[in-house]
């Protein structure tokens, strides 16, 4: 590993997402607009109370997992990667630059996501804000992470865009959100601890009680854990040569 | 000696001597640039794959611009992507550089540009060849002086993606150009260019090749044979004729690099018949 060839494709990745304007309007307006579709819906409930940290801190790990899919498909199909492997970089360096850039672009996303929930949506949480937005990166990173050991499974378009119901729609079924764990059948309950978000969502939760640090920093190291997990399958599955 | 970093001329038009700072350094200079030895490449996984290469035997001696011709689906392209070490289920010996094939010493010394321009549609040409600079430890001069080369320094900060297929293909080679290398690996470079630039760019593989360089480029238009000092004839994974084209045209009777090829490919079938029978 070089780290000045991680910044240095950390610096390409920002670079390109500068150059579209829409999508990174889209990635910080979009979840913004659906946070404040529930808040006036539920209006006059505790509902934003304590569902909005969950979301928080579901929105910037699905809209990364896909940017990041998708900008990893363009790099292999436009032949970029053949080239990058041609040179001294090391695989490392192109996972470890792509987490870097969109971790800096999920701190963007989540800073926004979560002023615009308390100040003007009014969203009130018992615990500490910083914390979410903490295990809201975490979690960006961590899509990040996912879509990069994902991208080795798709070789096309199709197969990118199916990576999300597949990887991601039985994390949050089995993630606490729709049933309490304790309830689940043995077998789903042992899924769900074994799936990463479930750990994002059970902090995020934690955190809308009331909890503090002592109550997360379980979870907080098991996204941890799950991030290096993922990144080091992604730096594997990088291929330096085509079959 | 040739200054490093002159840049105080003023931008220079193709064709005259923008080349002038590209000093290749050299190694094991004795050795042959490529050596191959009964090649075999599989492609699509070693065993349920297609052998798209079936016992090679060549060599491209150094400082010689060297054209691999064939029609497509010859096995062109995997055996660039193999001499540059990006191809799985390579079999045989191939040395590159007098290194095997792929050896990780060899990435800064081969320069490659796949037949799709590999670039980032999304930067701009500049913003491209500034990244690929600091991934090879090239310096901004190398930069302009890639740029000069194929005659994109007036519109380096335009996006790839508004260019031309002719530009964007330029801007591909550009990136091959940064590190100064040894060998050069060039998969159908002139697609899509117009009969000027094509000359150019043969002018430009001529001057590289002057100061040291080897290049292999392929082709699949026979009337660029004519610009190269030595062919190699490839059809379906074999290699039908590997010498200089004055060479094969007395061999033949032929009278260019298409009839050339024609008359390789009819004794072959020929021989294939007496065989049989």
């Amino acid at each position: 590993m070089n780290p000045r060839l991680t910044a240095a494709t950390a610096a390409r990745v920002l670079g390109q997402v500068r150059n579209d304007p829409r999508t990174v309007g889209l990635l910080i307006v979009v979840p913004c607009v659906v946070l404040g579709l529930i808040a006036w819906m539920f209006d006059g409930t505790p509902v934003l109370n304590q569902m909005g940290p969950l979301l928080l801190g579901l929105f910037p790990l699905i809209t990364m997992f896909l940017v990041t899919s998708v900008a990893t498909l363009r790099e292999r199909q436009t032949g970029t990667l053949e080239r990058l492997m041609a040179t001294p970089i090391r695989k490392a360096d192109v996972v470890l630059g792509y987490a870097l850039a969109f971790g800096l672009l999920a701190v963007v996303q989540a800073l926004v996501l979560t002023g615009v929930a308390v100040w003007l949506y009014g969203m009130e949480v018992a615990g500490s804000l910083w914390l979410i937005v903490l295990v809201a990166v975490l979690d960006a990173i961590l899509g990040t992470a996912l879509g990069l050991a994902g991208s080795a499974i798709a070789r096309t378009e199709f197969q990118a865009v199916q990576l999300m119901p597949v990887l991601i729609f039985p994390q949050l079924i089995t993630g606490g959100l729709l049933m309490s764990r304790e309830l689940m059948p043995t077998v789903l309950e042992w899924f769900s601890r074994a799936m990463p978000l479930t750990y994002g969502m059970e902090s995020l939760q934690e955190l809308a009680r009331g909890g503090g640090f002592a109550e997360i920093q379980g979870a907080v190291g098991a996204i941890v854990a799950f991030i290096v997990g993922a990144l080091l399958l992604g730096t594997l599955t990088l291929r330096r040569r085509t079959p | 000696m040739t200054p490093r970093g002159d840049r105080n001329r003023g931008p220079e038009v193709l064709g005259e001597n923008p080349a002038r700072d590209y000093i290749p350094h050299m190694r094991n200079n004795d050795r042959p640039a490529i050596r191959a030895e009964g090649l075999r490449v599989v492609r699509g996984g070693a065993r349920h794959g297609v052998v798209v290469i079936e016992g090679m035997d060549f060599e491209v001696p150094r400082g010689q611009v060297v054209g691999l011709l064939g029609p497509s689906g010859s096995g062109k392209t995997t055996l660039m992507r193999a001499v540059v070490g990006g191809q799985a289920d390579v079999t045989g010996t191939l040395e590159v550089l007098g290194q095997p094939a792929g050896h990780p010493d060899l990435r800064r010394r081969v320069g490659y540009v796949t037949q799709a321009p590999s670039v980032y549609a999304d930067l701009s040409i500049v913003a491209n060849l500034r990244y690929f600079a600091r991934l090879l430890g090239a310096e901004e001069v190398d930069v302009a002086r890639a740029l000069t080369d194929v005659d994109l320094a007036r519109i380096a900060g335009r996006r790839v993606g508004v260019l031309s297929g002719g530009e964007r293909s330029r801007a591909s080679l550009a990136v091959a150009l940064l590190g100064s290398p040894e060998l050069l690996v060039l998969d159908e470079p002139t697609v899509e260019l117009d009969p000027v630039l094509r000359r150019d760019l043969w002018a430009l593989f001529r001057r590289l090749a002057e100061r040291g360089a080897t290049l292999l480029v392929s082709s699949h238009v026979m009337d660029e044979a004519q610009r190269c000092d030595r062919l190699m004839l490839m059809r379906q994974g074999r290699l039908l004729a590997d010498a200089p084209l004055p060479e094969l045209l007395e061999r033949t009777g032929a009278s260019d690099a298409e009839g050339v090829f024609l008359t390789l490919v009819e004794s072959m079938a020929m021989e294939q018949k007496e065989v049989v029978r």
